[in-house]
């Protein structure tokens, strides 16, 4: 009886919580302009995701290039300068290890509209005009603390005599890093990735402030800008659809492999 | 050492900037003069206390929706499913803008007055899943030896839930308090969603002034918040330590 209720209490929230989505994921299918109306059943509105024709609309395409482009960007150069710093970190002392431990914490505790307006006040300062090259900078600023602390556990777990046993078995310092180091660092390095990865396409504060008016677009500043001129643009709604199913199945899979491994553990 | 200089540059020196600007007029003479204006507007102070209040409603909102639901998910015998959990989690890796658009369109479809209600509920939906997902973690990892004693050695069902559950899944509350509180009152875009404009935050205040390059007047607002999420980390921190010093 008690699992009944509870289970009653989970499923209604779910639905509750869910209701938005799966009302965009049903009006994706039909062709009319204003949610809420259907008019009866179209793929139209994904055929024209796809093949790029909508009316006035195209810059959609462009605004989720640039976020993909931005964040595989800033992902991989906050993975090469987070790692380096975590190595670094890792072999400091006393008070500069904390300096640089404060320091790398306060983009993470930062709410985005201070992070945002922070840069934005530093790039007005410095007289760097803003587009594609502040917006990137500004997102691995962001996103670099997270890979120092995805990499840094992996570094104090590591026994500290592997690295120097190929040095004294005669590895060069660079094929010690390149053979000991980075494999042992590597699933660090992969979580750090894939963290600030979503971290950058999921930003809109950030960029909305370090984007200048050259008209450079993300899919979040896209969306807002499109909300705000009022009425959403409908093939929103089966782009939408497409990135729920897509995260719901890659988190699905991911936590089957998850249980799966745990059970052959346990066997 | 090189990450320093890229952490002083873009960490340190913007923040730096900021209570710079803060205490400037616009020809760069150095003032109160921003405080003064925003201490003295009726409307920002206003919208000031609003922010406030919202957030401290949507969290704790969250915390009475969201502890019996991580509760629920955390107790093997109620739920043995994994994909509800999933489920509760996935949002969170879904963009907020996409999700408030989402609700802010069922709110109108379905004739809801967008208002303060609307945005209250609004927020819920956005992050509700802040909150479970600590607290389940928390749960989850808890040691049910400690229930069971004190239900062995005479405590209701409800003393138990108070004085040992509550305690002991202290720090998830409060994980799930920053993770819902501070974005909230730091919003701007997703008030906007949810209201049609209707009603600002201090977010939208900040953002309004730096997008009209009243800079100065936008930075000394920025401040104002950062001093509000100083204090709130602060908070954190004290509870952390009064826990630890409990277990």
């Amino acid at each position: 009886m008690k699992r009944f209720f509870a289970q009653c209490y989970i499923w209604l929230l779910l639905i509750v919580l869910y209701a938005p989505i799966v009302f965009i994921a049903v009006f994706s299918f039909t062709e009319s302009k204003v949610l809420g109306n259907w008019t009866g059943f179209s793929t139209k509105l994904y055929s024209n995701l796809f093949t790029g024709n909508m009316q006035g609309t195209g810059s959609l395409m462009m605004a989720i290039q640039n976020t993909i482009l931005i964040a595989l960007i800033a992902a991989t150069v906050s993975t090469i300068l987070g790692t380096i710093a975590a190595i670094g970190i890792h072999n400091m002392k006393g008070r500069t290890k904390q300096t640089i431990t404060f320091l790398n914490n306060i983009p993470m505790l930062n709410p985005d509209i201070i992070t945002g307006v922070s840069l934005f006040l530093l790039f007005v300062f410095l007289h760097i005009s803003q587009g594609y090259l502040t917006v990137i900078l500004a997102h691995i600023t962001f996103c670099t603390p997270y890979v120092v602390l995805s990499v840094l556990p992996k570094l104090t777990q590591m026994n500290p005599n592997i690295y120097e046993a190929a040095l004294d078995l005669g590895a060069t310092p660079f094929q010690a890093l390149r053979k000991v180091l980075l494999p042992l660092l590597k699933p660090g390095m992969i979580s750090g990735f894939i963290l600030a990865f979503t971290m950058s396409l999921d930003d809109f504060a950030v960029t909305f402030f370090t984007r200048g008016t050259i008209g450079l677009d993300t899919l979040s500043t896209y969306i807002y800008t499109d909300a705000r001129k009022g009425g959403l643009t409908p093939e929103l709604r089966p782009m939408i659809t497409i990135m729920f199913l897509g995260i719901l199945i890659l988190l699905i899979i991911i936590n089957l492999r998850k249980a799966r491994a745990a059970r052959n553990a346990v066997q | 050492m090189p990450y320093l200089i890229f952490l002083v540059l873009f960490v340190a020196l913007p923040l730096i900037l900021i209570i710079l600007y803060a205490f400037r007029d616009s020809s760069g003479h150095f003032t109160f003069g921003n405080f003064i204006q925003f201490f003295t507007d009726k409307d920002a102070i206003e919208t000031f206390a609003l922010s406030l209040e919202v957030a401290i409603e949507n969290t704790a909102i969250c915390i009475l929706l969201g502890y019996p639901a991580a509760w629920i998910l955390a107790n093997k015998n109620l739920n043995r499913s994994a994909v509800t959990i999933v489920l509760f989690i996935m949002p969170m890796w879904i963009n907020a803008l996409m999700r408030t658009l989402a609700t802010a369109e069922l709110f109108h479809m379905l004739g809801f007055q967008l208002g303060k209600g609307t945005l209250i509920i609004g927020m819920v939906y956005d992050y509700l899943p802040f909150m479970i997902y600590p607290i389940y973690n928390i749960l989850e990892k808890m040691d049910h030896s400690y229930t069971e004693a004190a239900a062995d050695l005479g405590a209701t069902p409800w003393q138990v839930f108070w004085k040992v559950q509550v305690p002991l899944s202290m720090p998830g509350i409060i994980s799930g308090v920053m993770m819902v509180f501070m974005p909230t009152v730091s919003t701007f875009a997703i008030s906007e969603f949810l209201t049609n404009n209707k009603i600002k935050l201090f977010g939208t205040i900040i953002q309004e002034n730096i997008n009209s390059s009243m800079w100065n007047y936008g930075a000394a607002l920025s401040l104002v918040m950062l001093i509000i999420i100083g204090i709130t980390s602060l908070l954190q921190d004290n509870k952390k330590e009064i826990n630890e010093g409990r277990v």
